[in-house]
């Protein structure tokens, strides 16, 4: 116990006097925080729309004014030709492109039917789905206005009345389903790459032999290695619930200490990966690029981005060996819908045994030789 | 005179292998209690290795080997426990201070907090170094380094302490005041393991080991294998060895 005392004392000095790495532990991440949490989102807003009319009638400038009307919407340009929307759309100056047939109020009047054509830059897919839904949600609506203006016999109603309600986070705020996610890359960030370069810098200074001709146990080195980070972690995810709370608005209405008991074995997984990466490397270098390989996949597939039931099985089986997956849907479980602990036991408990096992991994490599 | 003195360190037929490439050929030797015992020989001669097997950071390919009463393959940290080491690189924490550095060794050799702090109080009075005790150790000299090192080394009153070349790069007085430093440690009754290159060192040795190519050569007293070699340095007599060994290839 007492050796595991100055081990934390001599990590403690080394970590606080290093100026530059107060800065990387403490303001990085918070200022990361901020400004993801503002940026990072799916919401698609002021979609560059071009107009093409071809009928400059009554009932297409209606139609118009129906687009303008959106928020959604700004009306970035008036084309004559088809070739020029097109052009517009390949440079890519507009998003989308409304074409206005010609006698289209003609058709309208006379036929009861006419049509319009959206064109849509679909180059990243998910966006374009949501501009098209707009506008053909938009057009549905001047659909009815019209049955209803010019029809009025015709007493249409819809036979199914949807009420749609939002539940866990009514207003569809992206801030509120941000920031619990970021929250976690954060402290696996620090957490991962404190742990990883730490041992390995021991390594490449040579001070590492000093400590391994020493009666040091393995269990005490690595304790005496992981807590003090666990503990900067622990103090950085308290810090951004607070952030989260009086900055974002973010509701949290699990217990918070249902969250921070689960951060806590999470952050076992995170350093105990670190160490690992640590043990099995010379140089800072190979353990950085290693650390960040393991990253990047675990955090593209950890559904902070997009949802993982909407990937193939095979990365959803993979994702079963993603802490940070598992970690990002308990914390948002707990401060978006109050979950209780059996609400996420299977997911827990599979962090438990990875926390285990990595801990198992780095203390059995960690090797005293030189 | 050492006859009398029990061993602390003895070594059985080491063979250190690392792939074909034989670093240590069936080495035997016997190291008493309080000795100097000065281990030679050129760059890659082994004498690194050897010393990495019997402090517990290598494990050797076959041999008998105790260190302390202990046995190197299976108590590994007990021999820990009764030996001090010095690197040939230096390897204090550089980012911590003086006394730092001796807080944290003397902690982990299980020293109390009172013992911490008369040691390291004595070793920088006797250093004549109190004055930087509290600076961080990538501001000072490297032949105060070197002495701090050592100190470290020897501040849980090891058994046998072991020094991988520690002159190295030190200028002539500083190793003068370290080899004063090295005889006042065998009074206290610490064996002192020592390896060099510099055959002026090998002068102060009560008994020295000459490796060549992974084997040894020769072992006795300097002055016994001057006689032997009919010379009057030990620059010579290793000169001697080596050139045999390479005209022998």
């Amino acid at each position: 116990m007492r050796t595991i005392l100055y081990i934390l004392q001599k990590e403690f000095r080394q970590i606080f006097r290093e100026k530059a790495m107060l800065i990387i532990i403490f303001i990085i991440p918070m200022v990361q925080l901020t400004i993801l949490s503002f940026t990072a989102t799916f919401e698609i807003k002021n979609t560059n729309i071009a107009i093409i009319d071809h009928d400059h009638s009554h009932e297409s400038r209606n139609l118009i004014r129906k687009f303008e009307g959106s928020s959604f919407f700004t009306m970035s340009a008036f084309y004559d030709s088809y070739e020029q929307g097109a052009e517009a759309l390949k440079k890519g100056k507009v998003h989308q492109l409304l074409i206005i047939q010609p006698n289209f109020e003609k058709d309208l009047k006379r036929d009861g039917k006419a049509k319009v054509m959206v064109i849509t830059d679909a180059i990243n897919g998910s966006a374009a789905a949501i501009m098209s839904a707009y506008a053909h949600s938009i057009l549905m609506d001047f659909n009815k206005q019209l049955l209803v203006e010019d029809f009025p016999q015709l007493n249409v109603n819809d036979p199914i009345q949807i009420t749609v309600s939002n539940w866990y986070n009514p207003q569809l705020n992206y801030t509120t389903y941000m920031v619990p996610g970021i929250l976690v890359l954060l402290v696996t960030i620090i957490g991962m790459f404190l742990s990883g370069m730490n041992v390995v810098k021991e390594k490449e200074l040579g001070t590492i032999e000093q400590i391994n001709v020493t009666p040091i146990k393995k269990y005490q080195f690595v304790i005496g290695k992981l807590l003090p980070f666990w503990i900067i972690a622990m103090f950085e995810f308290s810090f951004g619930l607070v952030l989260a709370r009086f900055i974002f608005g973010v509701p949290m209405l699990g217990s918070i200490a249902l969250q921070l008991g689960t951060v806590s074995v999470y952050l076992i997984v995170v350093l105990g990966f670190g160490l690992f990466v640590s043990t099995i490397t010379d140089t800072m270098q190979q353990a950085m690029f290693i650390s960040w390989f393991f990253m990047v996949i675990f955090i593209l597939m950890s559904g902070l981005f997009t949802p993982v039931e909407s990937m193939p099985d095979w990365a959803q089986t993979v994702n079963t060996l993603n802490p940070i997956s598992y970690f990002i849907q308990i914390n948002r479980m707990i401060m978006l819908k109050g979950s209780v602990f059996s609400d996420f036991a299977q997911q827990f408990y599979s962090l438990v045994i990875y926390a285990v096992l990595m801990l198992t991994l780095s203390v059995w490599r960690y090797r005293k030789v030189a | 005179m050492t006859t009398n003195r029990p061993n602390v360190i003895e070594v059985r037929n080491l063979v250190k292998k690392f792939g074909d490439f034989i670093a240590n050929d069936n080495l035997t030797f016997d190291v008493k209690q309080g000795e100097i015992f000065g281990f030679l020989g050129a760059n890659g001669a082994g004498k690194t290795t050897a010393m990495k097997i019997l402090c517990g950071l290598q494990a050797p390919t076959s041999g008998d080997i105790k260190v302390a009463g202990f046995d190197v393959y299976h108590q590994t940290n007990k021999i820990k426990q009764n030996i001090g080491y010095m690197s040939q690189r230096f390897s204090l924490y550089e980012d911590l201070t003086v006394k730092q550095n001796f807080q944290f060794y003397g902690g982990i050799y299980g020293l109390s907090g009172k013992q911490i702090k008369e040691r390291t109080e004595y070793f920088l009075n006797k250093l004549e170094l109190s004055h930087v005790a509290n600076k961080i150790l990538k501001e000072i000299p490297l032949g105060w380094k070197q002495k701090l090192a050592f100190s470290v080394a020897v501040l849980h009153h090891p058994k046998i302490v072991f020094l991988d070349e520690p002159t190295g790069g030190v200028d002539p007085i500083t190793r003068r005041q370290f080899w004063e430093m090295i005889y006042e440690a065998a009074n206290e009754g610490i064996t002192v393991f020592v390896t060099t290159h510099y055959m002026d060192e090998a002068e102060y040795c009560e008994r020295v080991c000459i490796m060549v190519d992974g084997r040894i050569e020769a072992m006795d007293t300097p002055s016994a294998l001057k006689n032997k070699y009919e010379v009057t340095s030990m620059n010579e007599v290793f000169i001697r060895l080596a050139r045999a060994q390479s005209t022998e290839q």
